[in-house]
């Protein structure tokens, strides 16, 4: 009956309790789907640089990333790859040999990022074969590398043609090679396409003179979510001499501009939380302000004081619960839409992406917790609202009410 | 021993600038099954004496004891609580729950007194019916004219089975006939239920009724006679 006693009561006023309610849905509506397109963003710029660049780990030698030198590099069997990949949340594996050297064709030269890979691991970890748009994709025994297109438009190369690379090999020795350039493969990031020359690991390794060395090993997981998670499992399986790295040390401008761009965010947020707040706070007010006389009544023909607050208590959670519940009903479809169909940005905006090393792409994410969370702070929001009616009633005298 | 002893009550109120005595040195006692006018001019401390005997205002100075009790020894819910098992009340504008309907409303009391949902429904409309109001116990108030209110009302109070029902002025928003048909009934209820009626008015035909009629003017008892 006391339920009943609220949730009649809140439909009193149906308009104020309506608007009251339509505060709290628009409030829950306009944050899930700015928080959605936030995070989602976020995670979408975490995966797509993890795959571009780093993986989400990398398994290195102490020291390696510090000064990327290939002294300090892993031994290739030291790596149990059936134990990282019965971690949890590993999603691929990619061992690779990394180092800068120039690369000439004819009468230019250029600096190249180098990478010896294991073709069908790297493809899993990075879908490097799905940047392929000339020639073929490398299989482990050639003898021969993928260009960027960027790098072989500088250097004039095409299909086929010999590449000379020079560079510095393990120990200081000289590393050379001429190396046919078997496919093209096309980054929609400008920093990469530009430099990047891959070649199978087995190759790298003869001519960078390392033997059975890496430089690390990347790990892609299923999602950043699960990133402390898949650490500790990773953590557990690789070598003790070996150290891993996560993405937030291998890109730190990435991780300072997410930070930077969730604590805006979450201001923005704050300042629609605190709007929403006053809006059903003044509604808490009115329910119990124009109820005075009323709430001296019932306070007269016995009923406690306690039990009115939790009669107002409910009214409050009702209009909370339906205003948090619809929005959240309302936001899911919106949600799902733009994370099927992600706002793609051209033109100038374009280039802030483009100095981070990401793609011009607003992704939503569909994560449970981002829906639960914000129903959850608006709605706890709502009921915090009750600290009027509390503060109300222990100054409230029953006989001054009912003359009032 | 009387159901109501009331000794030496004074009420200063000093909330104004000059404070204003509404009960000066007021001694009365009321037996059960009374039905008694608590009279006077306006601003001659009728409802303050009703605000004191039903425990919803402490006395600067006296006491009230009920039933054995005195008020001013129960604080915060238990005062509350007594007032639930003790005093009905009655009130000039009805005041009933406008969300409820007459049923619900005469109900929500025994609720409060934690009364079974099949006992207190059976109740309710034995309670509604004695007032008349036995085909609109699915009404809500805003739905029933002013009489009708009232009597919704005076079952309300009875609902709890109070010692006896303060009634403030119940008759003031009220037609002549419903104002003499409520009378009736409280006098009926009065006889059947042995239940003690006080009323504070200035009615001249709640004064005509009543058996007891005490006058207070300035806070203090004027006169105090059996009709």
């Amino acid at each position: 009956m006391y339920l009943n006693l609220s949730w009649r009561n809140i439909w009193r006023n149906k308009k104020r309790t309506i608007i009251a309610v339509a505060s709290v849905f628009f409030a829950v509506i306009i944050a899930v789907n700015t928080r959605s397109m936030q995070l989602g963003s976020y995670s979408y710029m975490i995966h797509s640089s993890a795959r571009f660049y780093t993986g989400y780990f990398q398994i290195q030698q102490k020291n390696y990333w510090e000064k990327r030198s290939l002294e300090n590099t892993l031994l290739q069997d030291s790596i149990d790859y059936k134990k990282l990949r019965n971690a949890n949340y590993v999603k691929a594996l990619a061992p690779r040999l990394e180092s800068f050297a120039l690369i000439s064709f004819k009468n230019t030269t250029r600096v190249a990022q180098v990478v010896g890979i294991d073709p069908q691991m790297e493809n899993e970890e990075s879908g490097l074969k799905e940047r392929l748009v000339k020639g073929e994709y490398l299989e482990p025994q050639d003898y021969s590398g993928l260009i960027s297109k960027g790098l072989a438009q500088l250097l004039g190369v095409s299909i086929g043609d010999s590449i000379v690379l020079y560079g510095q090999g393990y120990h200081g020795q000289i590393a050379a090679a001429l190396l046919p350039v078997k496919g093209i493969i096309e980054y929609p990031i400008r920093e990469l396409n530009n430099t990047m020359f891959y070649l199978p690991l087995k190759a790298a390794q003869d001519i960078f003179l390392t033997g059975n060395r890496l430089t690390s090993v990347a790990v892609m997981i299923d999602d950043n979510r699960h990133l402390e998670k898949a650490k500790q499992a990773l953590s557990a399986v690789i070598p003790p001499q070996y150290t891993l790295l996560d993405w937030k040390t291998m890109l730190p401008e990435l991780h300072q501009s997410i930070q930077f761009d969730n604590i805006s965010g979450m201001l923005m947020l704050a300042i629609l939380y605190v709007v929403i707040a006053f809006g059903v706070f003044g509604t808490i007010i009115m329910m119990i302000n124009e109820r005075v006389k009323e709430f001296g009544i019932l306070i007269a023909v016995g009923m406690k004081k306690v039990r009115l607050l939790i009669v107002t208590f409910w009214e409050i959670v009702f209009i909370a619960f339906l205003g948090a519940a619809s929005g959240l009903i309302a936001a899911i479809p919106i949600v799902w839409y733009f994370s099927l169909h992600p706002i793609r940005f051209t033109g100038d905006v374009t280039k802030t992406f483009d100095a981070l090393g990401i793609e011009p792409i607003f992704s939503f994410s569909t994560d449970p917790l981002i829906f639960l969370n914000q129903a959850l702070v608006v709605f706890l929001i709502a009921l915090a609202t009750f600290i009027y009616p509390i503060y109300f009633m222990k100054r409230f005298e029953a006989s001054r009410a009912i003359r009032s | 021993m009387a159901l109501i002893e009331i000794e030496h009550l004074d009420k200063i109120y000093n909330t104004t600038a000059v404070p204003v005595k509404a009960l000066n040195d007021v001694t009365l006692q009321f037996e059960r099954g009374e039905f008694t006018s608590v009279v006077g001019p306006s601003g001659s401390g009728k409802t303050t004496f009703l605000n004191m005997v039903g425990g919803l205002d402490r006395p600067t100075k006296g006491k009230i004891v009920i039933d054995g009790t005195n008020l001013a020894e129960l604080k915060g819910s238990k005062l509350v609580e007594f007032r639930l098992h003790h005093i009905g009340f009655v009130f000039q504008a009805f005041n009933l729950i406008p969300v409820f309907t007459a049923l619900e409303n005469v109900e929500f009391i025994m609720l409060l007194q934690g009364i079974s949902k099949e006992e207190r429904q059976k109740r309710a409309i034995e309670l509604l019916e004695a007032v008349g109001l036995g085909d609109r116990i699915h009404s809500r108030p805003g739905q029933l004219s002013g009489g009708q209110q009232q009597r919704v009302a005076v079952a309300r109070a009875l609902a709890s089975k109070p010692e006896f029902v303060l009634a403030d002025e119940p008759t003031a928003n009220l037609d002549s006939k419903s104002a003499e048909d409520l009378l009736t009934l409280m006098e009926e209820l009065n006889r059947e239920y042995q239940t003690t009626f006080i009323f504070s008015t200035h009615d001249p035909r709640v004064i005509k009724r009543a058996r007891r009629i005490v006058t207070l003017c300035d806070g203090k008892v004027e006169k105090d006679e059996t009709v």
